[in-house]
């Protein structure tokens, strides 16, 4: 795996015995000796530690750069107050989906956007070329690491280490999709109240001579009482249970944000690139949803044929058995009049049309703290 | 180090057999668990169907993904474990236990000769390992 590159927190994940895989160009570890399940259920029931630093960091700055970032991106970015964060779509001209993203409002005009690791060089294209000159872009992925503290111990044990600039605020007191200013393990940082695996956790920007101090201190502060290292695999059944997207599996520049069920993101009164595409789908209603699926006898997969009576219909976008749920879960694009809940519907595993049925998404939603 | 208990066969595809007169049991080795991870979904065929030797068998399914199961010996299945359709994580708890797939009638008892010894198959996955390693 030498034509890889590496995060700075790649010793860290030998020593502790990950299985190194390629993922978007690099060799992260899709598990831990603890396998994916016990992963998966300490973050539902405690606390997992994410080395996501693969991801991309986009700095915008300059007066006009929350307007410039509005023009691009499907949600509300013009309505973002400084501390706060929200999810969104880059789309094209054609309103299909370039990458979807967290911009965060870091100051009066200093915005930072996460971005797909496959997809930096793509979208650092992409906005470049529809950005105003006023506005500064700088791509730090490089330079920058991002560690995820998720579950429901996540804020004690960020906050044992943490010193926030302001002394009257708290990690605890920070809102969901907050973002500040902090020290963490005595290292400049940006921490936020997101994440990707539906439980209450936060994400922590550091730069990468940092992130292996930051890491270990985090492990000492929670190991203890159960916080382990979280690899790829877990992260995709957390994700997936939750219904976040994954961009390249369940959304990509084929898909739009209607049939991809992320019309809650798209804010439809204000203008953006690709907004008036978007605007006719909704119009007009879309030929075919993603859905969500229940399957009984076998695990779909991406890429497996949906059927209804014996006629493909659609296709799986992801596929997974949910730990937590005790299933077999799954997307998958459907014709729009298939994708009602309830609707019962097979998928095709091994030549076998297994029975599946459509059920209401999130598979997964935590209990009100 | 996975274990690899000396009263059994194994296959290169990480099957190991425990014969006893005509009939066979089958399963998957702790190695193959291990490389796995957690086994959520077990198929295997019904009672009566003809497994032929380096035929794929059934399958196991990890939280990842779907692999073959192949069948270290051919003969007539007389029974498939229905203890490991139910809990499919007896793989990983007890691969050469309760984890076991099928039990065969063999058809063949020449073709035990073409399985692997406890210390071949030891070496076998010594080598697995290194390759996996790179």
């Amino acid at each position: 795996m030498s034509d890889l590159k590496q995060t700075p927190l790649h010793a860290e994940h030998v020593r502790a015995g990950g299985k190194m895989v390629e993922f978007a160009g690099y060799e992260m570890p899709i598990q831990y000796p603890t396998g994916i399940v016990a992963e998966h259920r300490a973050v539902r029931t405690n606390a997992g530690l994410f080395d996501l630093s693969h991801m991309g960091e986009f700095f915008f700055v300059g007066d006009g750069a929350g307007a410039a970032i509005d023009g691009l991106v499907s949600s509300d970015v013009a309505g973002l107050a400084v501390g706060q964060a929200r999810y969104g779509l880059l789309t094209n001209e054609r309103g299909t989906i370039v990458d979807d993203v967290i911009v965060y409002r870091l100051a009066e005009d200093e915005y930072l956007m996460v971005v797909n690791a496959a997809n930096i060089a793509k979208d650092h294209d992409h906005i470049r070329k529809h950005l105003p000159k006023g506005v500064g872009l700088d791509d730090r992925s490089a330079e920058t690491a991002l560690i995820a503290i998720q579950g429901p111990r996540a804020a004690t044990i960020l906050s044992s280490v943490t010193d926030l600039e302001e002394r009257e605020r708290s990690i605890e007191g920070l809102p969901p999709f907050g973002v500040t200013r902090a020290r963490v393990a005595n290292s400049r940082a940006i921490v936020a109240r997101t994440g990707y695996t539906g439980e209450d956790g936060f994400e922590v920007f550091v730069d990468n001579d940092r992130a292996p101090q930051v890491w270990s201190r985090l492990l000492a502060a929670g190991g203890s009482t159960g916080l382990i290292p979280i690899g790829l695999g877990a992260r995709d059944t957390l994700r997936l249970e939750a219904r976040f997207s994954l961009y390249g599996n369940d959304i990509d520049e084929t898909t739009d944000p209607i049939e991809a069920g992320l019309s809650w993101t798209t804010k439809l009164d204000k203008p953006f690139l690709g907004r008036d595409a978007i605007a006719a789908v909704k119009e007009r209603g879309p030929k075919r949803r993603i859905a969500g699926l229940e399957v009984t006898g076998g695990v779909a997969r991406h890429g497996h044929a949906v059927v209804k009576d014996g006629t493909v219909v659609g296709q799986v976008t992801s596929g997974t058995f949910g730990p937590t749920v005790q299933k077999n879960i799954a997307l998958a694009y459907v014709p729009a009049e298939l994708a009602k809940v309830g609707t019962a519907l097979a998928v095709r595993i091994r030549d076998k049309d297994i029975p599946a049925k459509v059920v209401k998404t999130p598979f997964y939603k935590r209990s009100a703290p | 180090m996975s274990s690899v208990p000396d009263d059994l066969k194994y296959s290169k595809e990480h099957e190991w057999v425990r014969v006893d007169g005509e009939t066979a049991t089958v399963g998957i080795t702790a190695f193959a668990q291990e490389q796995l991870g957690d086994v959520v979904f077990v198929e295997l065929p019904e009672k009566g169907a003809r497994v032929k030797q380096h035929s794929s068998l059934g399958v196991v399914e990890s939280v990842k993904a779907a692999s073959d199961v192949y069948a270290p010996i051919s003969g007539e299945v007389l029974e498939r474990n229905v203890k490991v359709i139910e809990s499919p994580e007896l793989v990983n708890v007890q691969p050469y236990g309760d984890g076991w797939m099928i039990k065969v009638r063999l058809a063949d008892k020449g073709e035990l000769g073409a399985l692997l010894s406890p210390a071949d198959y030891r070496s076998h996955i010594g080598e697995s390992a290194a390759a996996a390693g790179d």
